[in-house]
């Protein structure tokens, strides 16, 4: 947030949040726990959405607890805050949606060290009323997802020929040869730079013709 | 299964954890440290070592407290919360030990100790560790190699980048992405030691 605007409206916190502070290609944050899971466009969609809930209610929370949080230990409250809701959403996506827990594996778990989600706290709820922490909490989640759901839409489209799932006309063709190596690890390195080389270049040239 | 046994696979699991399953080349974990604190390599030596030693102890501790006490109690769920703050609880206590018996050693390693506690590599590596269902000395090689596995990438990744700061990159490509596309490239080397180990 700069200082230049004192007035925080819901418009302005969301669009920092989507796009001049983007989490992913402005701050490189967070990407840790969930670049492992854009191999399948399914898979991303269900991380992110538990992504962006979690650090939404989290961000309400800790702002709603900000006044009676003792200063030297809100990091480890903050902590048991996320941890709480990441439990919540593990627990309910064991019982609802096994197969797809199970797919996911550790990384559910890893949304508590997602840097977003203590970013977001630290930043920005713990000096400002529940409701615009909790937007901007869903609109960093949703920014990073926007981000992260591109990178999977190549890899699955490319690597798979698939769109959740289903096979696309050209791409799963015979005279398409699959780019195995764009679901396999160094696929999502190279998804990644891409992208934020291609979103900074963009972010670039505004500012400059801003300026 | 006879202990000779049991050691020969925490070995095969430990040199699988840092060649064929690198923590972060295939799971990408602890991306941000390794992005940040890759561009010299003497401290990323230091983080690495840093690294090493808190996931093999914190990973043999969560293995026994998962194990001992969340299991009998039926209260797995409580696994994140508990392994956060096993680690957080370890690391401010070696901090808090070495700062009193080695000052020297606090002066080099002590900065990076609290990056560690948010470092997602800890985390995924006890959790990991729980979803594969390691056995006790399976769990030392596991932690162990994926500390090793953490401080090989990161250490070559500075070296290289040390060589890089003298070139000229496109402006948008520099500082990250430049990284992501070298690690990238490191990915697809290890890819190349699949198949010489199988494990998981």
């Amino acid at each position: 947030m700069s200082p230049a605007q004192p007035k925080l409206t819901a418009r302005s916190v969301t669009l920092d949040a989507l796009w001049y502070s983007n989490p992913i290609f402005r701050q490189i944050l967070g990407i840790c726990s969930t670049l492992a899971v854009t191999n399948l466009v399914l898979n991303t969609l269900v991380m992110c959405s538990a992504l962006t809930i979690v650090t939404g209610l989290s961000s309400w929370t800790v702002s709603l607890l900000r006044t009676i949080m003792p200063r030297n230990i809100r990091m480890m409250v903050e902590t048991l805050i996320m941890a709480f809701y990441v439990i919540i959403v593990d627990i309910a996506l064991r019982a609802y949606w096994p197969e797809m827990s199970r797919n996911l594996g550790p990384f559910v778990g890893l949304i508590i060290t997602n840097c977003i989600l203590m970013g977001r706290s630290e930043a920005f709820a713990i000096s400002n009323p529940p409701g615009i922490s909790l937007l901007d909490g869903l609109a960093s989640g949703a920014g990073y997802s926007a981000v992260l759901l591109l990178i999977s839409l190549v890899r699955e489209l490319l690597g798979m020929g698939t769109l959740l799932g289903m096979p696309m006309p050209f791409f799963a063709g015979p005279h398409w040869d699959k780019w195995i190596i764009m679901v396999m690890p160094p696929g999502a390195f190279f998804m990644l730079a891409v992208a934020i080389w291609i979103l900074r270049s963009l972010g670039t040239t505004a500012a400059e013709k801003k300026a | 299964m006879n202990l000779s046994h049991e050691f020969g696979s925490a070995l095969v699991v430990c040199f699988a954890a840092i060649f064929t399953g690198n923590i972060l080349l295939t799971t990408f974990l602890g991306m941000c440290s390794f992005l940040s604190v890759s561009r010299e390599v003497k401290t990323a030596v230091g983080l690495g070592t840093a690294v090493v030693f808190v996931m093999t102890c914190t990973t043999i501790l969560n293995w026994a407290m998962y194990w001992l006490v969340l299991v009998p109690l039926q209260i797995e769920f409580y696994r994140f919360i508990l392994f956060i703050i096993v680690i957080a609880a370890f690391v401010q206590f070696i901090e808090m030990v070495i700062e009193r018996y080695s000052p020297p050693l606090y002066y080099s390693l002590g900065i990076f100790l609290p990056l560690i506690t948010v470092n997602c590599a800890i985390l995924g590596a006890a959790l990991f560790m729980v979803i594969r269902k390691y056995t006790f000395i399976e769990t030392i090689g596991y932690g162990f190699g994926s500390g090793a596995g953490w401080m090989l990438a990161i250490v070559a990744m500075a070296g290289i980048r040390q060589k890089l700061a003298v070139n000229r990159i496109p402006q948008g490509l520099q500082g990250p992405g430049i990284t992501l596309i070298i690690a990238g490239l490191m990915a697809l080397g290890f890819i190349g030691f699949t198949g010489v180990l199988q494990a998981q």
